[in-house]
């Protein structure tokens, strides 16, 4: 029971800390931050059910005031933005990882973890954000998903890591990899 | 850890905090629910009106707050720029520069602690049901504790790896990042059913 809420709070923490990371920029300009890689984490290291805990709980101090979402935002405000879809989706995408993680037993780690980011963290996130951004920028669901595009390849790039990433924790803290104990 | 509460004390810094929250909702619910330009445009007057009652410094902390918007809002003008449609994006612009502003004004002037209390009180019917919220609360101290901490080990690790290579650490330094957080949790976890753990105390 403590051991689950502190692995969720320190969690929570993590994904802020990770938003404080200098953002990489890809070959062609577009900005990537490692928070959404940390969401993917969530779930690929907590699982399901804790995993979107952990999300819900960063959300709840962000809207408490709390500037921990990457580039020092926070407050009530992110949630009238434009891009709220994906913070809805931030929770959801954790739930659908960390549940890829725990059904898929076979194949190794870093594989299943990747596989479970790109579904999880790209595909479920996406779904709510681009659905948010078509009804509070006015535009239809492709209208809204091109608009998006341009994030995607930066994400990919994220949900390989988020894998290899878990594999590695697998290894050196493997009892703390809830998702497959 | 630094919120977002705006340091300039003002008038809306004094009302309760739940009333503000209500009224938030209310007025962003009837924002999204006109598409009239005329009065998108006079609610977003009205909004700025009630940053200029906090002063100037205070009104430019509100411009900064709301720079995340303008990528969004020059994607509208230019998009409704070439398709023709200005009075669209107008509508659209307007509704939500509106509705972050007005939220973000919540924010400036309303004190953590009072947020806090709020969500305690909105928790308070899962409390009747019996259901236990020190779980919730004691996780809300533990994020706001640790956050800064695991970011600042970030930082150290980040600086130990520039010893060591002339290349950027980039997402190498996730994994040890990660690690340390959960060897914090593990220790958290420890001392707190070292000091009893999370159940309520017992009556006889």
């Amino acid at each position: 029971m403590e051991r689950n809420i502190t692995l969720i709070a320190l969690f929570a923490a993590l994904i802020a800390a990770l938003g404080l990371i200098p953002k990489l920029t890809l070959a062609f300009g577009v900005p990537i931050t490692a928070q959404s890689m940390g969401i993917m984490l969530c779930g690929t290291v907590l699982g399901a059910r804790r995993g979107a805990l952990a999300v819900l709980l960063l959300l709840a101090l962000v809207a408490l005031g709390l500037p921990l979402l990457a580039g020092g935002r926070g407050g009530l405000g992110v949630f009238a933005g434009p891009t709220v879809g994906f913070l809805i989706g931030w929770p959801v995408a954790a739930f659908v990882t960390g549940f890829i993680v725990e059904r898929w037993r076979t194949g190794p780690l870093a594989l299943v973890a990747s596989v479970a980011s790109v579904i999880g963290g790209i595909g479920a996130m996406y779904l709510f954000g681009v659905v948010g951004m078509a009804i509070l920028l006015d535009k239809t669901l492709i209208e809204a998903l091109m608009l998006v595009t341009i994030f995607l390849p930066g994400d990919v790039i994220k949900a390989v890591l988020a894998g290899m990433i878990t594999a590695a924790l697998a290894r050196s803290r493997p009892s703390s990899v809830l998702s497959r104990s | 850890m630094i919120s977002l509460t705006s340091p300039v004390e003002i008038w809306s810094h004094r009302l309760p905090a739940g009333l503000k929250l209500a009224a938030l909702s209310l007025a962003t619910l009837l924002l999204f629910s006109t598409d009239n330009p005329v009065l998108l445009g006079g609610a977003v007057v009205a909004v700025a009106g009630l940053y200029g009652t906090g002063g100037a410094v205070f009104f430019r902390q509100g411009l900064r707050n709301l720079r995340v918007l303008w990528p969004f809002l020059l994607l509208i003008a230019l998009w409704h720029g070439a398709t023709g449609q200005m009075a669209a994006g107008l509508v659209v612009a307007l509704r939500l520069l509106g509705a972050l502003a007005l939220a973000n004004f919540v924010t400036m002037t309303t004190r953590l602690s009072d947020m806090v209390d709020v969500l305690t009180v909105l928790l308070t019917p899962f409390r009747r049901l019996g259901l236990s919220t020190r779980a919730l609360e004691l996780s809300i101290a533990l994020v706001i504790r640790f956050a800064p901490t695991i970011a600042d080990k970030g930082k150290l690790l980040s600086l130990s790896w520039r010893a060591r290579s002339p290349r950027r650490p980039g997402w190498r330094i996730v994994v040890p990042m990660a690690a340390l957080a959960i060897d914090d949790a593990e220790h958290v976890a420890e001392a707190l059913r070292a000091r009893g753990g999370l159940e309520q105390p017992r009556r006889p």
